[in-house]
């Protein structure tokens, strides 16, 4: 979230889309609800269906799952064409006046640079025309041709309701009813939210979703106040921290890159992932990577990374191709791996495909997983269809302690890291998975002490300084991760920060000298001198706007609301003086924890946006592998080929995969959409080991239109199947009619919706959802499509 | 420690019932009809609180509501339904259980001395221990709420947490709610604040929108806002609930002469347990430890 | 027979127990339930679902005495929680069966190639055998350099994920032992 639960109280205008707060996020959407009763504010639901969030909405818009573009482009283009925007904001704020290169173009649903034969973009056409220094031309009066402000009005022109229609499912009506609400708040008094969770990322364009999120934002003026903001809730206590300390094939902790193989060396590396500014204004923060990055290295090295050696960089595996969750179980299903660990994860039931996630386990030599109950893929060698006798995966379950049994922190989506404390021990022999880790690491470390091996050099010399190796103390490894000075830190005026062996206050303290120690730049500060700040419980809150700065600690620096120097105009001064988040007294930022240079004045013009080289917000942005503005494309399964550029229907960088278990439905053999989400009730795969929700929801069902349902001859609480491309699953009929049939693409188009709940693990057993979802991955994120794919369905 | 001991207001079958002098606050639930998402936590509260046992024979149906009725180990239900009232889809969820009457069915119809009694703050709760299973409050309930439970043949409902609110603690399905759907305080603060959400239903076009207090029990201590005040009945909720009228016969000179027939060998047993009493516990709520 | 008021006022006496808030204490209420948690050990958590990350206070049975093992009695939400305010959705209401749970594992458990069953095991067991293939299988696909001649280091036999639900300290240390065994099939649910 770039700002936060308690913010959203503070909204005008509240966007539920590509998410269902009320049912996903209760206790964070009494935020929505609280907004409503307080402010009067209006709540605009859009989903495939009408949800429980819908029910208290105060406008719902049903659409077919994955046009979700297609609905924002037509914001986008609706806030353009009436002028809605925020004129001075966006003028202030991003990086609408810049021009880009005049060779770019966009046309038949193609950028410029498209490779057919690689089926990828050269992105030399969607950089800025550039000065002498390296920095973009811009146009402040926002009209010359080349500049991103005339570029996205031409490209979203395209979206106009009619075509919003005609994509989407929703009438002409509905759509322009939802615009007026939501784009009324681009106006300096009103401030406006999105709340949108896996909705929006369960698609092969997902990250296009966002940016288009983030382009209607910054439109509206949206980004960095109080109340307004792009709002990510997601779906796991700690998911937040797990992505923050990259557990992931392509980062490292505080998103650091990991090296690539072309990078051989530390100045190569750095130099590649240490961003130039593009604008003289701009502070670009991330010119500290060096610092970030050796302090990282001292923390997994410690004395064994020297300036010598280049701080141990060569210890660091080099990645040269994807190794994220879909290309890891299709390499696994090819037999390219032997062993796998998994601490409380259970692919079986979470990947995309089932059938082929069973099939990859089931090609391992050996198995460990870590889990307080025995999950499907603890057991996949006696799934449903399987043969124990014919797999041949050694398996251990280690029994682990839950979120009660261990002390710790959760980083909550507003980016709180709140630390928590242990209620009593395991049950039995189950052990907390940081003990099982370290005696498992341990154990590895002393067979490489005892005999020769591949590379040992990183196992023997990885820093391990915690009081109990063998359980390490969760409060020890929080402070390794804020990190200490190794030796003396003096700053710039050459004054001692931080003495030799002190835990560091910030990362602006951290060096590329190997003097300071932290393990996630990003979270320094959270365990200082002063003690271990996620531990405190200060309900203060002077803003009144539910800030709480002494309660738990909000990475980075404790700044509740991200990009918070565009809440104010040019001068300093909030552009809604009754919600403050920052403003400028006269000799600095006063307020919440500035992002921005807390002594800068209004006058010097820094850039707002101090983290990105342009300074600015992007709404041109040719970060992302399909284009530098967001674009329509069709799910990988679709009804209809795409009334934009039918020749160009879906993602043109969406892989296939090719394996005997990978297949990919036409329309004509299985023309529903279907779509799968989460109940109030459960919790992903978890809770059907637990009494009371199993009772609440005992049973795999199957949303179903009123009218499809007629069609098809079936009745509520009838037995039916859906079947995909790559399985088929069996449940109760659910017919509703808060799912209505739609017109798309000239014809009648049908969607249904199924929980994912169950499985063949658990006191109550269902079929498993993903049983039906295709391996097909957002090509920027890598995050499975698992809504939005084709089926069919029939009465059993 | 102060015996608090005139604070009944009523109890079943009993002569000196009013006994209460003392002016305390009547404390109410109001349910929010306009905020509720259906999200069960009041439910799994309710359960949680008062660890009332699973019952795995509910598994009927897939959806939303799967839990067809109250029950005697239930009582906190949330109804689903969907309206399609002419000018789009209408999904209600409404919260159900007892509505703590002012003017109790179920205690007028009570044969047993001390099944149900209600106090001064306005809970009516069922005492277990003197309950004869004969479900007159059954028919009394204009709510239908009271049931039965098969394996002791006494009758259970929800007791508003009673126990806690003795505690100076809210209800635990008002704790939980996330959205502040459910509220607690005084009858008057309430009321007020129900108005305030009824003007503000309105502004959003609600104009039917309406407090739900139903005056022919006198009113209740769980009261509703209703979006669609002139439709209660969208909800769930009865349009216009009175006591059965051979319940208010049964009330008046029929009473005695019945009960003294029916329940001498239950008043017996339990005027042992007078005698005797309970254990005698001492409560001390301030060495809880806190970490 | 009914009651009289002096029999009220007696049991009264003897069964003083709740005050406050219009409560008698009477035959009825005398033998209405204690506050279950009136004596409970309170623990501040948070809870292990959704990342709201709601404050909750789990109730053990027990004042931690040298002698005695705390079982979790009622799990709440903490009203001092800035964001959920005390309230909690019906999962986090239901947390003390997640933690008192009869599903929960407690023992190690090994299921050997081609086996239709579990063995308990011990934990030196599972340590050993899992060391032992990590080593294994470390060392057999270990590429040191690939075929350009660049230095790679990748431990490409193994995969590692997980954490999502974990602390983030767990999580850390998963980055800190992945890495140095050069890991790069190295994933979580944030993916998913």
């Amino acid at each position: 979230m770039t700002n936060g639960w308690t913010d959203i109280g503070n909204a005008d205008v509240v966007l539920a889309m590509g998410g269902n707060p009320a049912e996903n996020h209760p206790c964070g959407f009494k935020w929505v609800i609280e907004a409503k009763k307080k402010r009067g504010a209006k709540l605009v639901c859009i989903d495939p269906r009408f949800n429980r969030t819908a029910a208290v909405a105060d406008h719902f818009v049903q659409i077919r799952a994955g046009t979700d573009i297609a609905f924002l482009g037509g914001l986008i283009n609706y806030i353009l064409s009436n002028g809605l925007y925020h004129e001075e904001y966006v003028r202030l704020f991003t990086n609408a006046t810049f021009l880009v290169k005049s060779d770019f173009s966009f046309g038949n649903g193609l950028f410029s640079g498209y490779n057919p034969a690689s089926g990828t973009y050269d992105k030399s056409t969607w950089q800025y025309q550039q000065d002498g220094s390296g920095h973009a031309l811009q146009d402040p009066s926002l009209r010359d041709t080349d500049c991103v402000f005339q570029h996205l009005k031409k490209h979203f022109s395209r979206y106009t309701s009619a075509v919003v229609s005609e994509i989407t499912g929703a009438s002409v009506e509905d759509f322009e009813r939802a615009a007026g609400i939501i784009c009324s708040t681009g106006r300096p008094e009103k401030a406006g939210t999105i709340m949108y969770a896996l909705g929006w990322t369960h698609h092969s364009f997902a990250v296009q979703i966002i940016r288009a999120a983030a382009i209607l934002q910054l439109l509206l003026g949206n980004i960095g106040r109080p109340g307004g903001g792009v709002n990510a809730l997601r779906g796991h206590s700690n998911i937040q921290g797990g992505t923050d300390h990259g557990v992931a094939f392509d980062k490292l902790p505080g998103y650091l890159k990991s090296p690539t193989a072309d990078q051989q060396d530390l100045k190569h590396y750095l130099m590649e992932n240490t961003p130039k500014p593009l604008s003289p204004t701009s502070m670009n923060y991330w010119s500290n990577y060096p610092a970030f990055f050796i302090s990282l290295m001292k923390t997994m090295y410690g004395n064994h990374a020297t300036l010598e050696n280049d701080f141990a960089y060569h210890y660091l595996p080099k990645a040269d191709r994807n190794y994220s969750w879909v290309y890891l179980f299709d390499d696994m299903y090819q037999g390219k791996l032997e062993g796998m660990l998994t601490f409380g994860m259970n692919p079986v039931a979470n990947g995309p495909n089932s059938n082929k996630m069973i099939s990859a386990l089931s090609k391992l030599k050996w198995l460990v997983v870590a889990d307080c109950f025995e999950t499907e893929t603890a057991q996949f060698w006696r799934a449903p269809g399987i043969d124990p006798g014919e797999v041949d995966t050694e398996v251990f379950l280690l029994p682990a302690g839950i979120f009660a049994e261990k002390d710790g922190s959760f980083t909550n989506s507003a980016r709180w890291a709140q630390w928590k404390w242990k209620a009593l021990d395991p049950p039995g022999d189950a052990k907390a998975d940081q003990e099982m880790l370290a005696r498992i690491f341990l154990k590895v470390r002393e067979l490489y002490q005892e005999g020769a091996g591949a590379f040992p050099e990183p196992i023997l010399h990885l820093s391990w300084p915690y009081s109990r190796p063998q359980d390490p103390p969760l409060e020890e490894i929080a402070k390794e991760i804020n990190g200490h000075a190794v030796a003396d830190v003096i700053d710039g005026k050459g004054e001692v920060v931080a003495k030799v062996g002190e835990q560091l206050s910030t990362f602006a303290h951290l060096k590329d000298d190997g003097s300071t120690s932290c393990g996630n730049w990003l979270y320094c500060g959270s365990f200082t001198e002063k003690g271990n700040m996620m531990a405190r419980r200060g309900r203060s809150d002077p803003s009144g706007l539910g800030m709480y700065h002494e309660w738990a600690w909000n990475w980075p620096l404790n700044r509740r609301i991200l990009y918070n120097r565009a809440s104010c105009d040019a001068d300093g001064r909030p552009w809604d003086p009754t919600r403050v988040s920052i403003m400028w007294d006269g000799t600095r930022w006063v307020g919440d924890t500035p992002d921005y240079k807390a002594d800068s004045p209004p006058g010097a013009g820094l850039g707002a946006f101090i983290m990105l080289p342009e300074g600015v917000g992007k709404i041109f942005a040719a970060d992302f592998v399909e284009g530098p503005l967001p674009e329509h494309y069709e799910p990988v399964e679709s009804p209809i080929k795409n009334p934009l550029h039918p020749e160009v229907s879906s993602n043109p960088l969406v892989k296939r995969f090719v394996s005997d278990k990978d297949g990919y439905a036409n329309p004509e053999d299985f023309p529903i959409v279907c779509t799968t989400y989460r109940l109030t009730e459960h919790f992903h795969f978890w809770t059907k080991h637990i009494t009371v929700n199993s009772l609440l929801q005992p049973e795999f069902f199957v949303e179903i239109p009123y009218e499809l349902a007629k069609q098809k001859g079936i009745k509520d609480q009838d037995l039916v199947r859906v079947t995909s491309a790559r399985g088929s699953v069996e449940g109760k009929a659910l017919v509703t009619k808060r799912i209505k049939p739609m017109r798309v693409g000239g014809r009648e188009v049908w969607q249904i919706g199924i929980p994912i709940h169950w499985g063949f693990a658990g006191r109550v057993k269902g079929p498993l959802a993903n049983l039906l979802t295709p391996t097909a991955v957002d090509p920027n994120s890598f995050t499975p499509e698992y809504k939005g794919f084709l089926v069919r369905l029939e009465k059993v | 420690m102060a015996i608090k001991g005139l604070e009944i207001r009523d109890i079943s079958a009993t002569r000196y019932a009013a006994l209460g002098i003392s002016k305390v606050p009547r404390m109410t639930k109001l349910i929010d009809l306009s905020t509720c998402i259906g999200c069960k936590a009041c439910e799994v509260a309710c359960m949680e609180w008062n660890d009332l046992p699973m019952d795995e024979t509910y598994r009927a149906a897939g959806g939303y509501q799967t839990i067809p009725d109250l029950a005697h180990n239930f009582w906190n239900l949330i109804k689903f339904n969907e309206v399609d009232n002419g000018n789009g889809l209408l999904w209600t969820m409404a919260k159900h259980q007892c509505m703590h009457c002012e003017n109790p069915g179920c205690l007028r119809a009570c044969p047993a001395p001390g099944a149900i009694v209600q106090y001064t703050n306005g809970i009516v709760d069922f005492v277990q221990e003197n309950c004869i299973g004969c479900q007159f409050c059954v028919t009394g309930c204009p709510f239908n709420v009271p049931r039965i439970s098969p394996k002791n043949q006494k009758v259970y409902k929800c007791t508003l947490c009673s126990d806690r609110v003795a505690a100076g603690l809210e209800p635990a399905c008002i704790k939980a709610c996330p959205t502040g759907c459910l509220q607690f305080g005084t009858k008057e603060q309430l009321l007020e604040y129900g108005r305030h959400r009824v003007r503000e239903l309105r502004s959003r076009g609600f104009k039917d929108a309406a407090i739900y207090d139903p005056p022919g029990v006198m009113g209740t201590h769980v009261i509703y806002v209703v979006p669609y005040g002139n439709h209660p009945e969208v909800y769930g909720l009865p349009a216009d609930p009175r006591i059965p009228a051979l319940v208010s016969l049964w009330k008046g000179p029929l009473k005695t002469i019945g009960s003294t027939i029916m329940l001498g060998g239950v008043t017996a047993a339990l005027l042992h347990y007078l005698t005797y009493g309970p254990m005698e516990v001492k409560p001390d709520t301030d060495v809880k430890k806190q970490r | 027979m009914e009651f009289t008021r002096r029999s009220f006022l007696k049991l009264s006496a003897s069964g003083a127990l709740l005050t406050g808030l219009g409560f008698d204490v009477t035959p009825a209420i005398a033998h209405a339930r204690q506050l279950k948690i009136a004596r409970t050990t309170e623990t501040r958590s948070t809870c292990p679902y959704c990342s709201v990350s709601c404050g909750v206070i789990i109730h053990t049975l027990g004042d931690n005495s040298y002698n005695v093992r705390p079982t979790v009695v009622h799990v709440e939400g903490d009203p001092d929680h800035p964001i959920n305010g005390g309230t909690l959705c019906p999962k986090g209401a239901s947390l003390k069966h997640c933690i008192v749970n009869d599903r929960r594992l407690t023992k190690p458990l090994y299921r050997a190639p081609g086996a239709s069953h579990w063995d308990e095991v011990s934990w030196d067991f599972v340590i050993n055998e899992i060391a032992r293939h990590v080593k294994e299988t470390r060392d057999r696909i270990f590429v040191q350099k690939d075929l350009q001649g660049k230095t790679v280091n990748r431990a490409e036999g193994i995969a590692m994920i997980g954490g999502c639900t974990d602390t983030s300290e767990m999580n850390f240390l998963m980055v800190k032992v992945a890495r140095a065994f050069g890991m790069v099939y190295f994933d979580q649910q944030s993916r998913l």
